[in-house]
């Protein structure tokens, strides 16, 4: 119960921490330059999100998702600028066909398993990518949507400026972390986490294995679909590109990077592997030399991600002090009943 | 009468695992199913649980026909099972694998995860004192709190019986439950075992240790080469001719 408490309020201090310093971060940031960029790491940082509750909790990798971050960003981009619909109409617009699609998609994709998923899912991918190429008359094709909206202003709140926009942003992330935060601490995370581990075991215990994988598919696009409105109102440009499956594989690495299942990861490693691009602009192609590096060392070395391996690091520590603790107290019924459990291991 | 099958057939490619067996088990007893290596136990169970679909034949459970239920409802209806080889969430600790085994018997969505209701939070609530209770009831609250890859083969085995246990299962069924554990911790988990037919479990159970299937069964069902050959009495079983010549003939295994 106590442990428990002390838990909560180190979330609750991690979170207020992470505002803090978000919400501060314009009247800090020594130049406009770096508000661009995290912005933009933000609202990545959302369909990283999407993602890592697909291949963090779940257990399943999906190539889709960059098709429905286009999907998103094309939806609400069609709608504000052939329909004029509201800012505030075309993103829900776009989250809600995302997610329909998705559901469309993972009712077939689910029925196959292992590499046939993978492979299938990254083909959904590049037809979503296809499709919004080569549907001229719509998409514009290879030129895109040009001249966006700007998510249209709530009374006497607007979105011109660059903090503006910065904060509408920082928003719809915090949104995302508070909903993904509730559902990896609750039954629902604990269940698609038991379908990671094993998928027979957990059909075996009742569990409806289809329906809760559709679930995250659907709540993950849901997300990745936000994501690619936000990034439609912000960009104000958009290509056929961003459906791109590299999108994807990008993705991936950022999720990588910070650590799949884990609630700080997908943020931490988009802004590191975000930063990073930027800082590496100077070597254009070459960069992919340095990620492939990066990669490789944070796979075989902290399978957990950079905040995978953090957590590693205080618990050992925690263990440590404890351990510290109990060598200065006298030895208690408590403390011999640890030491029963210990030597089980 | 709570399950039936009848005619119950599995091919597998050309092999006929399981051979048009007619099979009854009875509320409140145990029953044991025998037979050499390779004799159609395990595919037995595998489609009793529905973990595989049969060929033919049919599956009733409380008299309902079961031939064509997805798997996990095999679990909500009633039927609990444990695997050969000891099958765990091995990411998590002894009393999350419990929290889990018993979420079908929950209803929070994931709305109710997001605002955190009070769907949700007596439903975790009850997970957890599920877990608790049949942690007692199998003897591991003292590792509670180990990762499953720490605890012992007996403790494991215990635990798989306790994942079984959590989603309330009217019928329970064991394969090879005492495998690969010694002589003392087999005594145990006979005792376990009984304690939980005791409690209004009906039990079906693999085994390959004779004198646990002599001590505890009240009736066996012998198969070999899929098909079964007796069924009867412990005592019936143990002088039946076919299955003397079953084990001594073919695969002999004790
Ligand atoms: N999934 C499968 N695919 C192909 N063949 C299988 C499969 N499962 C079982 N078999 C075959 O079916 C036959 C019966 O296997 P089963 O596992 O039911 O035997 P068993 O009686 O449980 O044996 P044991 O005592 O060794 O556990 C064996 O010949 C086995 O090789
Ligand atoms: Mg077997």
């Amino acid at each position: 119960m106590l442990d428990g408490m002390k838990k909560s309020n180190a979330k609750l201090i991690a979170y207020g921490g992470f505002l803090a310093v978000a919400i501060a971060f314009p009247f800090i940031s020594p130049n406009r330059y770096y508000l661009t960029v995290v912005t933009l790491g933000f609202i990545y940082a959302i369909a990283v999100y999407g993602l890592n509750l697909i291949v963090g909790y779940l257990g399943q990798l999906s190539l889709a998702q960059a098709g429905f971050f286009g999907l998103g960003a094309y939806v609400s981009g069609l709608l504000s600028l052939k329909l004029h619909l509201s800012f505030w109409i075309s993103l829900p617009m776009a989250a809600v066909v995302t997610t329909l699609v998705a559901l469309l998609v993972g009712l077939i994709s689910f029925r196959t398993r292992g590499h046939y998923f993978v492979i299938f899912t990254l083909c959904i991918g590049v037809i979503i990518n296809l499709v919004i190429e080569k549907w001229d008359d719509l998409t514009g094709g290879v030129r895109g949507l040009i001249g966006i909206p700007r998510p249209t202003s709530i009374g006497p709140i607007d979105f011109i400026s660059l903090e503006s926009q910065y904060y509408l942003v920082l928003f719809f992330l915090s949104l995302t972390i508070f909903v993904m935060s509730q559902i990896a601490s609750s039954l629902v995370g604990r269940t698609f986490k038991s379908i990671r581990n094993s998928e027979e075991l957990a059909a075996t215990l009742g569990i409806n294995v289809m329906r809760n994988k559709l679930l995250a598919f659907g709540i993950a696009a849901f997300f990745t679909g936000i994501a690619g409105a936000l990034f439609a109102g912000y960009i104000r440009f958009i290509g056929p590109d961003i459906s791109n499956p590299h999108l994807t594989f990008e993705f991936l690495l950022f999720l990588l990077i910070g650590g799949q299942a884990t609630i700080a990861g997908p943020l931490v490693g988009t802004l590191i592997a975000t930063g990073l691009t930027e800082s590496l602009q100077f070597m254009q192609e070459y960069r992919m030399v340095v990620f492939g590096a990066l990669l490789i060392i944070i796979v075989k070395f902290f399978p957990g991600g950079l905040v995978g391996a953090a957590m590693k690091l205080k618990t050992k520590i925690e263990k440590r002090m404890n351990k510290a603790n109990k060598s200065v107290n006298a030895p208690s019924k408590g403390e011999n009943h640890a030491a029963k459990n210990r030597g089980f291991n | 009468m709570l399950l039936k099958t009848e005619a119950l057939t599995k091919n597998f490619g050309g092999l006929t695992a399981l051979n048009k067996v007619d099979f009854e088990i009875q509320e409140s007893e145990i029953v044991a199913i025998i037979g050499p290596n390779g004799a159609g136990k395990s595919t037995f169970f595998n489609l009793i649980s529905g973990y595989y679909p049969a060929c033919s034949g049919t599956i009733s459970f409380l008299g309902k026909d079961m031939t064509r239920t997805p798997t996990h409802e095999f679990a909500c209806r009633g039927i609990g099972r444990t695997f050969q080889t000891t099958n765990l969430f091995t990411d998590s600790t002894v009393l999350d694998n419990l929290i889990i085994g018993y979420r079908s018997k929950t209803k929070m969505g994931m709305l109710d995860a997001i605002f955190n209701t009070s769907r949700a939070r007596r439903d975790e609530g009850a997970s957890r004192e599920k877990a608790t209770e049949v942690l007692e009831f199998i003897g591991l609250t003292e590792v509670k709190g180990q990762p499953v890859g720490n605890i012992s083969q007996e403790a494991a085995k215990r635990l798989a019986i306790g994942l079984a246990l959590v989603t309330e299962p009217r019928l329970l069924l064991l394969d090879e439950p005492a495998a690969g554990v010694n002589h003392g911790e087999t005594n145990e988990l006979a005792k376990l075992i009984k304690k939980i037919q005791q409690t209004g479990t009906t039990v079906c159970l693999i085994e390959h240790k004779v004198q646990m299937v002599m001590n505890l069964a009240h009736r066996i069902m012998v198969l070999n080469y899929g098909s079964k050959i007796a069924e009867g009495t412990p005592k019936e079983i143990s002088n039946n001719e076919r299955v003397i010549e079953a084990y001594l003939g073919g695969t002999a295994h004790a």
